[in-house]
């Protein structure tokens, strides 16, 4: 029985922590007094507003419009009266425009949406449908999935990987939806596979899973779709080590999972084009998993785009102890937010709140060469080397080094005895190359 | 092990005369005043002049195509020599000094989060716009003092960037590389400034700031036509630098400062002998 489960080069074993929550149903979260609706919630131009203070709107009206190809519209996620549109507190840290949003109870969509059978309609249609319902990547980078399902006529798609992985300590809202919603998944999975003409579809999943496996499989049989159990390894669900593990193939330096003919999309992601598609909902809600040792009861919950963590910290039975540190995402690529006034967006895949005792902050110290930063690096980098190119400002020769390779997973970091911010140092370095590209 | 020997001298001797004969047939002609401009340039190869470096730049004077008082750390002397060389006129330069203009340090101004990370302002302000409430004060992580080719800028125990206005020589590299766009070249013979660089209205600075500017207008009042507030927040205006000074003791918030008199709290530089005007022998 014990085969040899499938992986990338490198990564590394964070201790899980899914416990706490990988048992408990998908709740839906009551919704809060007020939603912060960002116009920016995906990569790419942020939505341009087209309500003002003191409008009426609907459920899953339009609020925001796209501006231009790489960007996506935004809805109102519930019913009710829009209070302002202004700067509000965003998980990036700093103040963006938003619609805020006074829910009225009645929780009414304007007219209801038309469930339509996607498999009369051409990929065209079904490409417009995702990007007007606002479809974006769900597993955390939220990338528009309208554009990823557009390339160009010369690189032709054989090969639809769906993420299944959740390789992220704490986060189990990937997990619940593939045991309690596998439906959703597989008409989005449909739908994909129609848009980009695969021939292969592969949902990869981590053996830490064994349910979510057992669940798909036995969904899947008789149909095209492969499911396979993936070794338990950070970051198996990063979307180049996914492909390394399923596909056998390294997406080249500078390159994209296109020039494989490979494109990847969350299983997140693909219920979300169900029900773009077959529900004709735009997206104004998601799975998210609040967790923590902080919080009194953790859950997995369904929530409405521009609910303010307070709230779903209030939802989850409040705090146990003193809050020092919340993280949109998962604790190794997640982001350390400033408060709780913050609203889930839709690349939150979960939120994380730690006491003072979680923090393991330790002082920095001196390079020992130990390598243990270039042994778990995926990308097969030199983290250390980057990281003091960045630090002496010699940013091509951090380019050199291939620091724009690097995909921010934060395993250097982590494994790194001497605590020193590599990730980090080498972020710098790319944003610094980007800078310096531009200007050329 | 002759052999070895041999054959080692032998290869030798062929790549000497190689590059013997490469060296007549590739030589390149240098103007001899190209050499005298850059003996004369300070060598720092900082670049405020615009070309690659001094090199660059003595070419570029030889050729016409670049004026001597582009070399702002090579000062009125260089330009001088230049000139000498080149037979040309000497234009006198209006020395410039970089200014911090925050007095913002980790006593006065409030964090909006607790930094742990590379020590580095652009790495900083990267994460939420930077680990300080204000948002155009000083970091204090030292990016400026790094890149000063001269060491003219220090970083206070408290975290806050100081620049000496005798060892600046106004190269502006400091400027490109503070990502809060706090430090301002400003005219040596000015040394009366507003050390505030936050936009905010007064209200929300006080929540943040002990030593920001409040725009009450005051410093206005006392010395009208020296000050300018704008966006609610006040700047000497040069031109009038000598008149300033009244109104250091007025600001209720002790955010104007007379560098003759003195250097931010925490900096170790000694108040400048300089008399207000000049620039000490050079
Ligand atoms: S250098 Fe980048 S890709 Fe490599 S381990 Fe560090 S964060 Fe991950
Ligand atoms: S002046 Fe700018 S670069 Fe220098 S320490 Fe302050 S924030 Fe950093
Ligand atoms: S302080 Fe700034 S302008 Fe002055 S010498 Fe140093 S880097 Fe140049
Ligand atoms: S007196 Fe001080 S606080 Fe008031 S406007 Fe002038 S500089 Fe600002």
């Amino acid at each position: 029985m014990m085969r040899k489960l499938k992986t990338f080069r490198g990564g590394l074993h964070p201790p899980e922590h899914k416990e706490r929550t990988a048992r408990l149903p998908i709740e839906d979260c009551p919704l809060p007094e007020e939603l912060v609706i960002p116009l920016s919630q995906h990569i790419g131009a942020p939505a341009e507003v087209c309500v003002a203070k003191g409008d009426k709107v609907s459920r899953g009206q339009l609020i925001g419009r796209a501006r231009g190809f790489v960007s996506v519209p935004v809805h109102a996620s519930t019913s009710g009266e829009v209070l302002a549109v202004e700067p509000r507190p965003h998980p990036s840290g700093k103040w963006l425009p938003a619609v805020v949003l006074r829910p009225d109870g009645a929780d009414a969509w304007g007219e209801a949406p038309t469930p339509v059978d996607h498999r009369e309609l051409a990929p065209e249609q079904l490409r417009e449908l995702i990007r007007s319902a606002g479809v974006v990547g769900l597993g955390g980078a939220a990338f528009p999935t309208h554009v990823k399902l557009s390339p160009p006529p010369e690189k032709p798609i054989h090969t639809l990987l769906i993420n299944g992985v959740e390789c992220e300590p704490y986060l189990t809202a990937d997990h619940r939806l593939m045991l309690e919603e596998s439906a959703r998944i597989l008409t989005g999975i449909d739908i994909l596979r129609r848009v980009l003409g695969a021939r292969r579809v592969c949902i990869g999943i981590e053996a830490n899973k064994p349910d979510a496996i057992a669940h798909l499989d036995e969904v899947c049989r008789g149909t095209e779709v492969e499911v396979a159990a993936l070794a338990v390894k950070y970051p198996q669900g990063a979307e180049k080590q996914l492909i390394a593990a399923l596909v056998g193939r390294e997406v080249p330096s500078g390159g994209l999972p296109m020039d494989l003919g490979v494109v990847v999309h969350n299983v997140g992601t693909a219920a979300a084009v169900a029900d773009a598609v077959a529900q004709g909902m735009p997206l104004i809600e998601r799975v998210t998993t609040l967790t923590g040792p902080a919080l009194v009861q953790p859950k997995n919950l369904r929530v409405r785009i521009g609910t303010p963590l307070r709230h779903l910290v209030e939802v989850c039975g409040g705090l146990k102890v003193d809050l020092a540190k919340i993280i949109c995402g998962g604790p190794m690529m997640g982001a350390a937010q400033l408060s709780l006034e913050v609203p889930v967006v839709r690349g939150t895949s979960g939120v994380l709140l730690l006491g003072e005792d979680d923090k393991a902050a330790r002082a920095e110290g001196a390079c020992i060469r130990c390598g243990r930063c270039v042994r778990a690096c995926p990308s097969s980098i030199l983290p250390t080397t980057i990281a003091a190119y960045a630090r002496l400002d010699r940013f091509e020769d951090a380019e050199r080094f291939r620091a724009m390779d690097c995909i921010e997973c934060g395993c250097c970091s982590y494994s790194c005895p001497a605590a020193i911010p590599l990730v980090q140092a080498v972020r710098h370095a790319k944003a610094a190359i980007l800078a310096r590209r531009r200007k050329l | 092990m002759i052999e070895a020997v041999l054959s080692i001298g032998g290869i030798g001797l062929t790549a000497a005369v190689a590059l013997g004969l490469a060296a007549k047939k590739f030589a390149v002609e240098v103007d001899p005043r190209e050499l005298a401009v850059l003996e004369a340039l300070p060598g720092a190869n900082c670049g405020a002049c615009g070309f690659p470096g001094c090199g660059g730049f003595a070419k570029a004077l030889v050729e016409g195509k670049a004026n001597p008082n582009a070399c702002t750390p090579g000062g009125q002397g260089t330009v001088e020599k230049i000139a000498h060389i080149l037979g040309i006129a000497a234009v006198a330069a209006d020395p410039r000094v970089a200014v911090v203009l925050c007095q913002g340090d980790n006593r006065q101004a409030a964090l909006k989060y607790r930094y742990v990370g590379m020590g580095d302002c652009n790495a900083a302000q990267r994460l939420a716009e930077g680990p300080k409430q204000c948002p155009g004060g000083c970091l204090g992580l030292g990016s400026c003092a790094r890149i000063c080719p001269f060491g003219a800028i220090e970083i206070t125990d408290e975290g806050l960037a100081v620049i000496s206005r005798e060892l600046c020589t106004g190269c502006t590299k400091c400027v490109a590389a503070c990502p809060r766009n706090v430090i301002r070249m400003t005219p040596l013979s000015a040394s009366v400034h507003v050390l505030c660089n936050s936009h905010d209205k007064g209200a929300q600075v006080r929540k943040y700031c002990a030593v920001g500017c409040i725009a009450c207008h005051i410093c206005a009042k006392t010395v009208p036509g020296a000050y300018v507030i704008e966006e609610f927040l006040a700047r000497v205006i040069y031109e009038h630098h000598q008149e300033a000074g009244a109104a250091v003791e007025k600001c209720p918030t002790h955010c104007i400062r007379d560098f003759a008199r003195g250097y931010p709290p925490g900096s170790r530089f000694a108040a400048p002998t300089v008399p207000v005007g000049g620039k000490s022998a050079a």
